[in-house]
């Protein structure tokens, strides 16, 4: 019991680390860029549902929302004065600009919202009329619990999965992504915007930062300015270990790495970080594309 | 350029009429100076070599330099152990014998920016320091004012670490070792469990020292320690594989000797598993009930061990937290009160030492390492009455243990 009890918690943890790695591995598949900021623009999106919902009172659907909003036009302005002046630049000097806005966010975030921890309110609970708090499913007298914000990031995962792949696979604008990612050259030479698809690009990932932002804050209640920075790393690993570039392997890496990460504390919680990532290298020793990563045609 | 050019005119001026009223000293000068007094009893007095001119010889305030987190992750501990210190200082000077001044700089809780900061409060003539608020940064600031013979009194630094081998580094908070020991004779004595389970963090000294000598203490007196977990840093979210292994284990009691951030995950993480041990903390727990958002009602029952209890009723407790509430808008946590009991034991100190403003900073550091480790001396503070420290720096008071009931503290 014990053993499918872990499971279910590393699958729910997986869930988190999957939906961050979503927004990773879409901007990565197509502009070829590490977006480093991505843990960031959720945490300014968790902050931003926690001021709506908790200190304005409105219901959780607009304060993700409000989220998804706020950080869909963050994503388009960080890649406009950030990224785009350095379209031709090594990928080296992007990286390290990455990182920059990265810590530009963390810190203006203190500034503006203090270093205190705040309480994030969890979206996916609901009191009954006897005013009890309700947050998760008891299965087999309590010796099981999963909660909704587990069972919600699990499903909103893999809509969110296979909207991509279909948008990325069936639209016009999808197709043109792809085309942006082979060669952006050839790519403008066919007629398509490079400069637009790419900021349309960030645009999704931001927005899928918007929505990360509740599922991790409803999961994990506290939120600091340095809120996305461990999960905007290990989601980074779990999109690696699925295949850079490839929406499945995201979601594959994201689960597995939660599953991997929950099952190394119970056999150590000391060491636990270290057998997770001592499992990633031999897996990249074995397969250095990641698990689905393949070929270029293959990147989203 | 310019700007620097005016202050220091203006700082040059300012010594001329203290220069001054120090000749003078006759009655007819003297009440002028006297009238302006109570402008610097405010929290924060931008110039109190003013009120002074006319009370004491030299004509100026004892200079405490203070260090703590006054941003970054910390910066809760730290604002803390400032405000606490300024509403003493600020009563202190209202007293009108011995004046003290105090200049408190942000170290982010890093050990090199309180280097920093200690250098900087130096080169402004600190003569005594006061600080840091956590353990690492006022290990490195104590080697620091060690050598260059300083006397240092932290508020809350509990580690050992901090006094080992510095005669002029002295605590008004209680070691981790202490708590450590007297958590586990107290769970022990008043049979609040039989089956414990201990979260605690490995990534940090003050957690794993408190740790390290509850197992010492628990194998000592027969305390069953069923399970033992831990976490890396602060920053660790998910604790359902550490709640499981203690449900497992059948743990009826969970020492947590952490801080209250994760603490507040646990507390959930527990609920939502319908897990309900008792739960027993340290003083790293205080400040839970005031986080952000925080849902009090998951901490009912929770105990902690703290020497402040804001809800207190006794008379300076209730005027402290009056003060602090005028002045600032929260209640003043246990970070607070060691902050004021810091204050008032160097007030103490320097007036049954008779150490005065023109002293030099080793002077008056010799002279109060004499004064505080005199079996003699004793401070009564909001943290603890008759209060007494050993050569090692270490304070003797006993803990108090408070259970959060109703969503205030309620002194066992």
């Amino acid at each position: 019991m014990s053993i499918l009890s872990n499971l279910i918690n590393g699958i729910s943890l997986g869930s988190v680390y999957a939906i961050i790695a979503l927004g990773y591995t879409m901007v990565y598949g197509i502009a070829k860029m590490l977006n480093f900021a991505h843990g960031d623009v959720i945490m300014v999106g968790a902050y931003v549902s926690f001021f709506a919902v908790g200190s304005f009172g409105l219901p959780p659907v607009v304060g993700l929302l409000l989220s998804v909003a706020v950080c869909t036009v963050l994503g388009i302005v960080i890649e406009g004065l950030a990224y785009r002046p350095l379209r031709q630049a090594p990928s080296l000097a992007v990286l390290i600009t990455a990182i920059g806005v990265s810590y530009f966010l963390q810190n203006s975030a203190l500034l503006l919202w203090k270093s205190d921890t705040k309480i994030f309110p969890n979206f996916f609970a609901y009191t009954d009329a006897a005013g009890e708090t309700h947050n998760s499913i008891s299965l087999f007298g309590g010796q099981l619990t999963v909660t909704y914000v587990a069972i919600f990031t699990v499903v909103i995962c893999i809509i969110i999965m296979l909207g991509l792949t279909w948008f990325t696979g069936r639209t016009k604008l999808g197709k043109a992504m792809r085309a942006c990612s082979e060669d952006k050259g050839a790519a403008q030479l066919m007629g398509i915007n490079v400069n637009r698809t790419i900021s349309m690009t960030f645009a999704i990932g931001s927005a899928l930062a918007g929505v990360a932002a509740v599922l991790l804050c409803s999961a994990y209640q506290t939120l600091t300015p340095t809120t996305g920075s461990m999960p905007g790393i290990k989601a980074f690993t779990a999109a690696v270990f699925g295949g850079i570039g490839s929406i499945p392997g995201a979601f594959l890496g994201g689960i597995l790495l939660g599953v991997i990460e929950t099952f190394a504390k119970v056999f150590n919680t000391q060491i636990s970080d270290a057998v997770v990532f001592a499992v990633l290298i031999i897996i990249l020793l074995v397969k250095p594309s990641g698990l689905l990563g393949k070929t270029s045609r293959e990147k989203v | 350029m310019k700007k620097k050019n005016v202050l220091a005119l203006l700082l040059a001026m300012c010594m001329m009429v203290g220069l001054l009223a120090g000749c003078g000293g006759d009655s007819g000068e003297s009440a002028a100076p006297e009238s302006s007094a109570p402008e610097s009893t405010a929290p924060d007095a931008e110039t109190p070599e003013e009120g002074t001119d006319g009370e004491t010889a030299s004509g100026a305030a004892i200079k405490i330099g203070g260090i703590g987190p006054l941003s970054g992750s910390s910066a809760t501990y730290g604002i803390a152990t400032q405000q606490g210190a300024e509403i003493a200082v600020a009563e202190i000077n209202a007293l009108g014998g011995l004046q003290l001044e105090l200049d408190f700089q942000d170290d982010e809780g890093d050990a090199e920016k309180a280097v920093n900061a200690y250098n900087a409060l130096i080169g402004d003539d600190a003569q005594i320091i006061y600080g840091c608020t956590t353990t690492n940064p006022c290990v490195a600031v104590a080697a620091e004012t060690n050598a260059a013979r300083y006397f240092q009194l932290t508020p809350s630094a509990s580690s050992t670490d901090v006094t080992a081998g510095k005669d002029n580094v002295f605590q008004i908070c209680f070691t981790d070792p202490n708590q450590g020991t007297t958590a586990a004779n107290y769970i022990k004595d008043n049979e609040l469990g039989t089956k414990i389970a201990v979260i605690y963090n490995n990534g940090d000294a003050y957690s794993t020292g408190i740790y390290n000598a509850f197992q010492a203490t628990a194998d000592e007196i027969g305390l069953e320690i069923v399970t033992v977990q831990t976490f890396p840093d602060d920053t660790n979210t998910d604790f359902t594989v550490q709640l499981g292994a203690a449900r497992d284990a059948e743990a009826d009691l969970v020492f947590m000797p952490i801080y209250y951030t994760p603490a507040s995950l646990i507390l959930n993480q527990a609920n939502s598993m319908g897990y309900e041990p008792t739960f027993f903390g340290c003083d790293g727990m205080d400040g839970i009930l005031e986080l952000d958002g925080f849902d009090v009602s998951l901490a009912e029952g929770l105990m902690l061990m703290t020497p402040f209890n804001a809800w207190g009723e006794d008379e300076r407790t209730v005027n402290f937290v009056t003060a602090y509430e005028e002045a600032y808008g929260t209640i003043p946590n246990q970070f607070a009160a060691d902050g004021y009991d810091c204050m008032y034991a160097i007030y103490e100190a320097c007036v049954a030492a008779g150490i005065t403003a023109d002293m030099s900073h080793d002077e008056i550091c010799e002279a109060l390492i004499a004064q505080f480790t005199n079996p003699d001396f004793s401070v009564d503070g909001l943290t603890g009455s008759g209060m007494t420290w050993s050569t090692n720096g270490e304070v003797s008071k006993a803990p108090v243990v408070v259970k959060v009931e109703g969503g205030v503290y309620v002194t066992q």
